[in-house]
């Protein structure tokens, strides 16, 4: 769902497939390589014959920035610039080995907030780049409001980041701003801290950058630093999100670009895996999101507003700790899709006892749909029901209905009768019940 | 505009959507508008000219079109487009549609069209004073007088939610969903609403809360404001600020859901797109606190929001802001309806009098009505009535075409027919089938390529070349005996009627000039009497004020072989009747005039 961050050796190869098209004027050796550990570099090292000949810097590729300050940066093994491949992938293959901390916030040097501790799996390793403190700058463009921002500096790396109001220049283009009118901005702003010589080249690099950023639809694009000697261009660190609602048009321009999740983000799980392909695959929309699989209280809401207020009911009602997962299926799923997303839930929810030996709680909500077949995205759920009966009952679970829209009436109905048969202990409301007072029912008992 | 949409409001429906489009005119037939809210259908893809639909029990047909520019040309009233086209297309069907200068408001419903696209799209609808409701939404509605789509859902819920008439409040939510759960809380616990939106799931979305907002302040149907808003996003602090100048000033009921973000980290995403908090004002918690100090009615909790909307509605009706709103009479949809099978739009016989396309029969048949066959012949094959000079250019033809002697190929037959017995309607018909494209045909085939020629603006040498290349003797030109000097008296009667009553005749013109050519190669290739019949009908459209793309269309279904049809029957059927009066015997023809070439088969 639309901004997602990859990879900087991504968004590197991104910029690098497409560089003679925005900074003809340079050169970008794109010496760069990912690696999951050291045998992989050692591999790599037999295609890419800078690998075994250049001194290396060696990164973790995780999506989290600060990695200086957290030790994460190989660069010299004795003295800076003296890293060689043996010593890259030793270094990787024990920086791979365990879960590591990571802090996000630092005060100077001293980290602040608390770490997140996780497995380090992707790592990059590049050439060893010597240059001045002088030639490093930073550039990075996102969308801010209504307008796009280009922002610039004569200093990178952590220069800017500690002085960002005085060193950085700030340039906002409208959407329907043409390519003559950003290239005359970005000439006459160029930061005036670049040294005279270097001007031409600078604005003439971040016109094309933000062509870049532009064009190929990233919703968030920094290189921080890069240095610029006269035509040579390196992307020391690089950080991007791509709209990944551009996807259909961009598929040629990116190419097969990897969105994972967030250091120290636990996996996604293989039902919330199942339901995300399920949702690529329909033009309904399936969403789970498991937030605690021992909790109580399981929804299953219809649209993706009322899943929100359902969710927050709860929360006021009974905090969040008895609350099992978020989502929500609408847009007029059929009566298989249901099913399976039904079947979903019903398994993650019936695999343990409440610890306190309560029954859970199902919410099967819903607003008053608009185009959604009630009755047939409920035969869904009674199907679901009739696989999972059994379990339901040993567990112990007590489903709440409330849903209005096309065909209501049957389908409260239908969905009664199955779970009366099945011998299921559920109760049942339509429009005249206001839509989250089954969450005040079910928590005031 | 203070209002959205007005009982009159037409919008052009892009996508054939049948069940959407039924329920607005279901909508449109229970609050008894005057017209359907859909004027036209643009589908890209279908061959078909209509589709139809159940306007209550009846049916209506509502015009297809393939692209968005044909059907708003042809529908110049309808000033909104509901745009169904998916996420890769809705994009440029937006954009084509700004640049025609026809539309106020472009509803998008498309989720997840690429972020970039989707601002350029709201940001030139901007520039342009169009209000565009989403991407990502259901639509909106004024009860009473247009509904978008598939807002409200059923017809029975929307009359439950008192969707079908305007209450007092100005309804915006983001949720689609939700938008149609507080109509019907605001039913429930108040009036019902006066104008709604739902503005769309999507981070970008063209018109946002203020937006509505500041319009809705300017309606007077619209006496208090609900808004729904969500986690993410900094809009509801435009809607503060607007109260806070003091360029709000009904009283406004809001609420923001997502409250339960705070609890997790940003990985969580809550209900739409859009609904992401980057900063501490983003959360759900912030806007609604700020909404509440900046004097909007804040309810506890969304569980809380219906005593909230009892609150301020009892209030304003306590003080006489609010009165009761008379209830309208409704139509009421029936349960049951077939779909016809055969549609009739050019006569009616189920009135007191029969009518040829609205005019009862009685009106053109009698002499003293001033109206000839001619007049009958647009009523009920063109639907229009033709002025004078029209009609009685269609009576002329068809008098010119009733008969060229019994030599012919059909009245032959027709004659040879009569002879064996059969009746007159037997007779007539071996005649008629004989007409096609040797015989009578070259009427059709003279307008089709002297059309096709001038629309392409060839010069005669051009045209005739062309004409060389698709191997076809040129239609229309040439006479057995007839030439320029001993002309064909009937091809000239035309050609003088045609100068003397048409405002003009290019094409009889420009024929003329192909004709100049032919003559001066060999003198019988005048432009002949079927020729000169085509090209001066294609004259008498153009100058009747039908488009190019209607004539080629009456061109293409043969509507110039019929003028030959009826008036030559007239001529067959007086060669029927002569054969009858004479009680000619059977006809077998002699021997003599055959040319007997018979071989013994081969055995193979």
């Amino acid at each position: 769902m639309a901004q997602k961050a990859i990879r900087e050796f991504d968004a590197k190869t991104i910029l690098a497939k497409h560089w003679d098209k925005y900074f003809p004027d340079f050169t970008y050796a794109y010496e760069t390589v990912m690696v999951q550990n050291g045998s992989e570099l050692r591999e790599k090292a037999k295609e890419n014959k800078w690998l075994g000949e250049k001194a290396l810097v060696a990164k973790p590729d995780m999506l989290f920035g600060k990695r200086g300050k957290n030790g994460l940066v190989l660069f010299k093994d004795q003295k800076p610039g003296d890293v060689s491949l043996d010593k890259a992938a030793s270094w990787i293959d024990e920086k791979a080995d365990g879960k590591q901390k990571v802090y996000f916030s630092f005060d100077g040097d001293t980290p602040t907030g608390e770490p997140k501790e996780d497995y380090l799996t992707h790592f990059v390793v590049e050439p060893f780049t010597p240059h001045s403190q002088e030639e490093e700058y930073y550039i990075s463009a996102t969308c801010v409001g209504d307008d796009d921002v280009l922002y610039l500096s004569a200093e990178g790396g952590m220069e800017v980041e500690e002085g960002w109001d005085e060193k950085v220049t700030e340039l906002a283009f409208p959407i329907t701003a043409t390519e003559e009118e950003i290239a005359e901005k970005i000439k006459a702003n160029v930061p005036g801290d670049v040294a005279a010589g270097d001007k031409e080249n600078f604005a003439k690099f971040a016109i094309g950058f933000f062509k870049a950023y532009r064009e190929l639809n990233f919703a968030y694009l920094e290189i921080n630093p890069f240095v610029m000697q006269g035509n040579k261009i390196e992307l020391l660190d690089m950080v991007a999100k791509l709209d990944d609602t551009a996807g259909f048009m961009m598929s040629e321009e990116w190419g097969d670009v990897d969105y994972p999740t967030a250091f120290g983000m636990e996996n996604k799980s293989p039902e919330e895996i199942a339901v995300e392909e399920a949702d690529a695959k329909t033009g309904a929309s399936l969403k789970l999101t498991v937030l605690k699989p021992d909790a109580r209280i399981w929804t299953m809401v219809a649209g993706g507003g009322a899943s929100v207020v359902y969710a927050d009911t709860i929360a006021d009602f009974a905090g969040i700790d008895d609350l099992a997962n978020y989502g929500e299926y609408s847009g007029g799923p059929t009566t298989g899709e249901t099913k399976f997303y039904a079947e979903t839930l019903l398994d993650l929810m019936t695999r343990k006892k409440d610890a306190q030996g309560r029954d859970k709680i199902l919410i099967i909500g819903g607003a008053i749909a608009n185009f959604t077949d009630v009755a047939k995205t409920f035969t869904g759920i009674i199907q679901a029901f009739e696989e999972y009966a059994d379990k339901m009952k040993e567990v112990g679970v007590k489903i709440y209905v409330r849903r209005g829209g096309p065909n209501y009436e049957k389908g409260l109905k239908d969905i009664k009768e199955a779970a009366d048969r099945l011998g299921l202990d559920i109760e049942v409301y339509g429009p005249e019940t206001h839509v989250t007072d089954i969450v005040r029912m079910a928590l005031e008992k | 505009m203070a209002q959205l949409f007005t009982r009159d409001t037409q919008a052009i429906f892009w996508n054939n959507n049948k069940t959407a489009i039924q329920r607005m005119l279901d909508y449109d037939y229970t609050i008894k508008r005057e017209k359907p809210s859909v004027a036209a259908i643009v589908a890209p893809t279908s061959n078909n000219k209509f589709e139809k639909f159940f306007y209550g029990a009846d049916e209506i047909m509502i015009p297809l079109y393939k692209t968005t520019e044909e059907a708003a040309a042809a529908q110049p009233q309808a000033d909104v487009l509901l745009n169904f086209a998916s996420f890769r297309t809705a994009y440029s069907v937006t954009m084509d549609a700004l640049a025609m200068d026809q539309f106020k408001t472009i509803m998008i419903t498309a989720e997840g069209i690429p972020e970039r696209l989707a601002r350029k799209m709201n940001q030139t609808a901007r520039d342009k004073n169009v209000t565009v409701i989403g991407p990502a939404t259901v639509g909106g509605i004024v009860p009473g007088a247009f509904k978008i789509a598939n807002v409200g859902g059923t017809i029975e819920n929307i009359v439950n939610s008192k969707l079908h008439r305007a209450g007092s409040c100005g309804l915006v939510t983001r949720s689609g969903g939700l938008f149609n759960e507080l109509s019907n809380i605001i039913s429930i616990n108040a009036d019902g609403i006066a104008e709604g939106v739902a503005i769309g799931g999507d981070r970008f979305v063209g018109s946002v809360f203020i937006d509505n907002l500041l319009r809705m302040e300017e309606n007077p149907n619209v006496k208090y404001m609900l808004l729904l808003g969500e986690v993410g996003g900094i809009e509801e602090y435009k809607v503060i600020e607007a109260i806070k100048s003091g360029k709000i000033t009904k009283p406004v009921i809001a609420w923001c859901i997502g409250t339960i973000a705070k609890h997790y980290d940003s990985g969580v995403q809550f209900g739409h797109a859009g609904a992401s908090a980057n900063a501490d004002r983003e959360t759900a918690e912030a806007k609604n606190k700020a909404m509440a100090e900046a004097g909007i009615y804040v309810p506890e909790s969304f569980n809380d929001l219906p005593n909230k909307i009892k609150e301020v509605y009892e209030k304003l009706k306590a003080e006489g802001t609010i009165t009761e709103i008379e209830e309208p009479e409704l139509n009421t949809v029936p349960k049951v309806r077939r779909s016809k099978n055969f549609i009739c739009t050019i006569s009616d016989d189920r009135g007191d009098e029969a009518t040829y396309a609205g005019h009862p029969i009685s009106s053109v048949a009698t002499p003293d009505t001033g109206k000839s066959i001619g007049d009958v012949v647009s009523l009920l094959w063109f639907k229009k009535e033709y002025p004078k000079w029209a009609t009685d250019f269609i009576e002329t033809v068809m008098k010119t075409v009733a008969d060229h002697g019994p030599a012919v190929s059909g009245a032959h037959n027709a004659k040879v027919t009569a002879r064996a017995g059969k009746s007159v309607v037997e007779s007539l018909v071996t005649g008629l089938l004989t007409i096609g494209p040797r015989f009578g045909g070259a009427i059709d085939g003279a307008a089709q390529y002297f059309k096709y020629a001038d629309d392409n603006d060839m010069s005669p040498k051009e045209f005739l070349g062309y004409m060389k290349k698709q191997g076809v003797p040129i239609p229309g030109i040439g006479h057995r005996i007839k030439s320029l000097k001993n002309p064909d008296l009937r091809v000239t009667g035309l050609m003088d009627y045609a100068k003397e009553h048409f405002p003009s005749t290019p094409l009889l013109d420009y024929a003329r000039t192909v004709e100049a050519l032919t003559t001066s190669k060999k003198e019988n290739l005048i432009l002949n009497v079927d020729g000169t019949i085509g090209i001066l009908m294609v004259d008498m459209w153009r100058a009747l004020g039908y488009s190019e793309e209607e004539i080629d269309e009456f061109i293409e279904s043969g509507t110039l072989n019929a003028f030959f049809i009826v008036g030559r029957s007239i001529g067959f059927i007086g060669h029927i009747l002569d054969e009858k009066r004479l009680a000619m015997p059977m006809y077998r023809h002699p021997f003599d005039d055959i040319l007997y070439d018979v071989e013994k088969a081969e055995k193979l």
